[in-house]
């Protein structure tokens, strides 16, 4: 097998693997960034409304009331310490970013443009706050296309359409490295590293209707979860309130940051009901569960009232055209009507995953310790989508995933170049260290098969959807675990026909797979366990939220088995936030 | 419907062929991508490129019945029958439907695609005005697809010299944003027969941009601005 060696490896080059990447890249350290993709196919470059930051450009604002509202969109289940250190260096980060050339849009001032979003306050719950930076409904494009540019400048090295496989560790637990499979040629290569840090992204593909891009399959979970490491949270999904009807198709929450709203079949602005103050703009969560209640009970739209509708045509054209290009263009091509003139329907979208691989604020991945609560893993980070540091607890506000790339990007690449002077040598790789990378690559080689990928596939995505979506309830999940189990046992007697070497897709696409088995089984397994509701995580035949037996992270491990670790409650600097009643 | 599809795998074809499949379906809202999924659940063997499956990742780029454009907005409704599918032509094919874009994004990096400002940041940002913005509209878009710079004559035969009309989109791109000061050297790159020069104005770039944009404007502008500083 062919070998590399690099002071740092990062897997994934979506906008927290290409920031880390540009820190340690500058510092003047050899760094290898891995990607399944051309680094610019990420799926950052999806990200439409903005990224949130107390810069004040619009109404006055202030971090800590950024964080106030961070804490409480959570429900109280993110952890102090890392949001402080979040919206405190929003600004910051957000700045740099601007140096660095990102084409914001602009304020008459010449400042950088902001929209108000969802669960945004000013004064710890008074007014709607005007906080989240945008290019116009191209955000996450500007931002990554930005970072890439700064990477080539930076020399930073790309492996490119290296799919990642498994981590290599020792027997003292060290991560050495990963395996990655050279998609053009099919063969393995080793990458040897004095520290690894996963960017892998979202796993969003574990439903069927998913905003999320098709690579969004949770591979960092998947090896982090076959390296023995638990995964934190994962019953917290997001459902976006408006994908598009049918398509999945995502409509930024800037819509209605810039004035758009929703109605029912009657023409009635139903958000008004469910949050009388801060209406369309409440929480992600609120706003969802609104919408699926509102068609559950007969007040949907269109001939099967299966949907809502997203209005925005009083916004006027040239609001339209200049903050909302993208959507306008989305709506267009997917749901087929132009919204300068009518509605678009659209339906709560699974989205984004609140839970992930558990980390502390600086990026290390941490577990449960045989002594003390938890401790580090040496070698190992996770930043981004796939990681649980925890800031968006159990429910992530709106332009906070794009601050926690950059934010988490930078404080782990600090964290690193710390670890990497206590650790001037890597231990030696142990000659079984890529075995159980090599073992998977391996299996797909059988010819002998019963089942196919693509089936057990659609399955599992629909297992997910319909046993562990808004709502969910104790039997109902029983039967979905039970059903998966089925289909992880279809999964290891499926074969695929490809045994070309060169690009073989279909072999990457059953990797996937076993990655996202991974995920599903730790999301519904953790769902039924908490017997709570909290932020996106609602159980009908548990509604309330339960902070005397529940305040606590899950920690769901492969074997199935489960933990939890209590919520940081601390800050660094400040006061706490202590729980209260969430509403908007 | 019918479909027609390159194929070639250099681990077992001694020559691209073209592959024929039918699928029972009516086009509906379908996009070509979502066909070429059906197709692939039948056949795991073909290969192509996809990822955000709405436009703005640039990965499933192909020549379609004889145009380049992004099959995950490409509806089917809008195709002729038999739907012929083709790798990006003038890039080498890897397999099936993935060329290798090597040659595209080496040209991209070649104009020095980032911002340079040698003056000392600002404790908060930069300021642009919302017209100074404007300029970078139509420009900052680009997907990096390759749809137009692989439909350019001129890149077909001069690939290793030409810079291309996405490389040259984002040229403009930066020369246009009032934050970058490199505006004279980056003149100086492309003052060269080939790498500017080759164009000839022959707007198959903007035809097949598949997010609108236009290189042609870009490389005019670009022109422009070189004969004014020789005058
Ligand atoms: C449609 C949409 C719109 C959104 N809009 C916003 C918004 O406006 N504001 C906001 O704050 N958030 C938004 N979000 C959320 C946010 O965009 C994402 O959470 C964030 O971009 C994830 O970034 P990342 O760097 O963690 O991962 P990604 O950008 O997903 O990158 C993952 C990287 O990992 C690589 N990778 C994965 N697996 C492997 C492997 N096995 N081997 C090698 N490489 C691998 C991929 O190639 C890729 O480079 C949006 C999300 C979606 C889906
Ligand atoms: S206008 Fe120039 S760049 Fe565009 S296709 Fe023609 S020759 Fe190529
Ligand atoms: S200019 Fe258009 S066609 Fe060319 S690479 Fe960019 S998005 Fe694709
Ligand atoms: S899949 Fe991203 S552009 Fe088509």
């Amino acid at each position: 097998m062919e070998k590399r060696k690099f002071d740092v490896a990062i897997i994934g080059a979506g906008g927290a693997g290409m920031r880390a990447a540009l820190q340690l890249s500058t510092a003047g350290y050899k760094v290898a960034v891995l990607s399944k993709v051309f680094p610019t196919r990420s799926h950052t470059v999806a990200a439409q409304g903005g990224i949130t930051a107390a810069l004040g450009n619009v109404t006055e604002d202030n971090w800590l009331w950024h964080m106030y509202d961070t804490v409480k969109g959570s429900d109280y289940l993110g952890d102090q310490d890392a949001i402080e250190y979040m919206c405190r260096m929003g600004p910051q980060v957000v700045y740099e970013m601007e140096h660095f050339g990102l084409p914001f849009s602009r304020l008459e001032n010449g400042k950088i443009y902001q929209r108000p979003f969802g669960g945004q306050s000013r004064n710890f719950g008074g007014d709607q706050a005007t906080r989240t930076c945008a290019a116009a409904d191209r955000t996450g494009h500007a931002m990554l296309h930005t970072l890439y540019q700064r990477n080539i400048q930076a020399k930073t090295h790309f492996f490119v359409e290296f799919l990642a496989i498994d981590l290599v560790r020792d027997a003292e637990g060290r991560v050495l490295g990963v395996v990655a499979l050279d998609m053009e040629k099919g063969e393995p290569l080793l990458i040897e590293a004095r520290a690894t840090l996963l960017a892998t992204g979202g796993a969003g593909r574990i439903f069927q209707a998913s905003t999320n891009a098709f690579i969004n399959t949770g591979d960092g979970l998947g090896m982090a979860s076959r390296a023995g490491i638990p995964l934190e949270d994962m019953e917290f999904w997001q459902f976006h309130p408006t994908g598009v009807m049918g398509a999945g198709v995502l409509i930024s929450e800037g819509v209605r940051g810039e004035g758009g709203y929703l109605v029912n079949g009657a023409g009635e602005r139903f958000m008004e009901r469910y949050a009388p103050h801060a209406r369309d703009l409440a929480g992600r969560d609120v706003v969802a569960r609104a919408i699926a209640i509102e068609i559950h009970e007969g007040r949907g739209c269109g001939p099967h009232k299966d949907h809502v509708l997203l209005k925005l045509d009083h916004i006027g054209r040239d609001e339209i055209l200049d903050k909302l290009p993208g959507i306008r263009e989305i709506a267009l091509k997917f749901a087929h009507v132009d919204p300068l003139e009518a509605p678009i329907p659209v339906v709560p979208t699974a989205h984004y995953m609140m839970g992930g691989i558990p980390t502390h604020y600086r990026g290390q991945v941490v577990v449960p310790a045989r002594t003390g609560p938890e401790e580090a893993v040496p070698g190992l980070y996770a930043i981004g989508e796939c990681a649980c540091v925890s800031v968006h607890g159990a429910n992530r506000l709106g332009g906070n995933s794009l601050l926690d790339l950059l934010v988490f990007g930078q404080a782990a690449a600090e964290h690193i170049v710390e670890f990497l002077k206590e650790n001037p040598t890597s231990p030696p790789i142990p000659k079984e260290g890529p075995d159980l990378a090599l073992a998977r690559l391996a299996r797909w080689d059988r010819r002998e098969g019963t089942e196919r990928v693509a089936d057990v596939y659609r399955d599992m995505q629909g297992i997910m959807q319909s046993h562990c979506g808004v709502f969910r309830r104790a039997e109902v999940l029983e039967e979905g675990i039970a059903k998966l189990e089925e289909a992880r046992q279809r999964l290891d007697r499926a074969a695929i026909d490809d045994h070309s070497k060169v690009f073989n897709t279909a072999r990457v696409e059953a990797l996937e797979l076993e990655n996202l088995m991974e995920v599903a089984f730790a999301t519904i397994r953790s769902a039924a366990a908490r017997t709570e509701s909290r932020g996106a995580h609602a159980r009908d035949d548990y509604p309330e939220r339960d902070d005397r037996n529940w305040l606590k992270h899950t920690l769901a491990h492969g074997d199935g088995t489960i933990d939890y670790k209590p919520v940081r409650l601390k800050p660094l600097t400040v006061p706490s936030f202590p729980p209260k009643t969430r509403t908007y | 419907m019918r479909f027609s599809i390159y194929r070639f795998d250099p681990d077992a074809d001694a020559s691209p062929y073209m592959k024929d499949y039918d699928l029972a379906l009516e086009a509906g809202d379908m996009m070509l991508l979502d066909a070429l999924i059906l197709i692939k659940a039948q056949d795991d063997s073909l290969s192509l490129r996809k990822s955000c499956r709405e436009g703005v990742c640039g990965s499933d780029a192909m020549n379609i019945n004889g145009k380049n454009g992004l099959a995950c907005i490409t509806p089917l409704s809008s195709l002729k029958e038999p739907i012929e599918l083709r790798p990006l032509p003038g890039l080498p094919v890897i397999r099936d439907l993935v060329v290798d874009m090597e040659p595209f994004f080496k040209q991209y990096r070649s104009i020095k695609p980032y911002l340079i400002n040698n003056d000392p940041p600002p404790e908060t940002e930069r300021l642009q005005s919302p017209q100074e913005r404007a300029e970078l509209d139509g420009l900052y878009e680009c997907i990096l697809c390759a749809c137009c710079t692989t439909s350019c004559p001129s890149f077909w035969w001069n690939p290793d010299k030409f810079v291309g009309p996405a490389g040259l989109l984002q040229a403009w791109r930066f020369i246009a944003d009032t934050r970058d000061q490199a505006t004279s050297e980056r003149l100086d790159d492309l003052e060269d027969p080939y790498r500017l020069f080759r164009c000839h104005g022959i707007m198959n770039c903007v035809d097949a941009c598949p997010k609108g944009l236009n290189p042609t404007e870009a490389i005019g502008k670009i022109k422009g601005m070189m004969v004014r500083r020789t005058v």
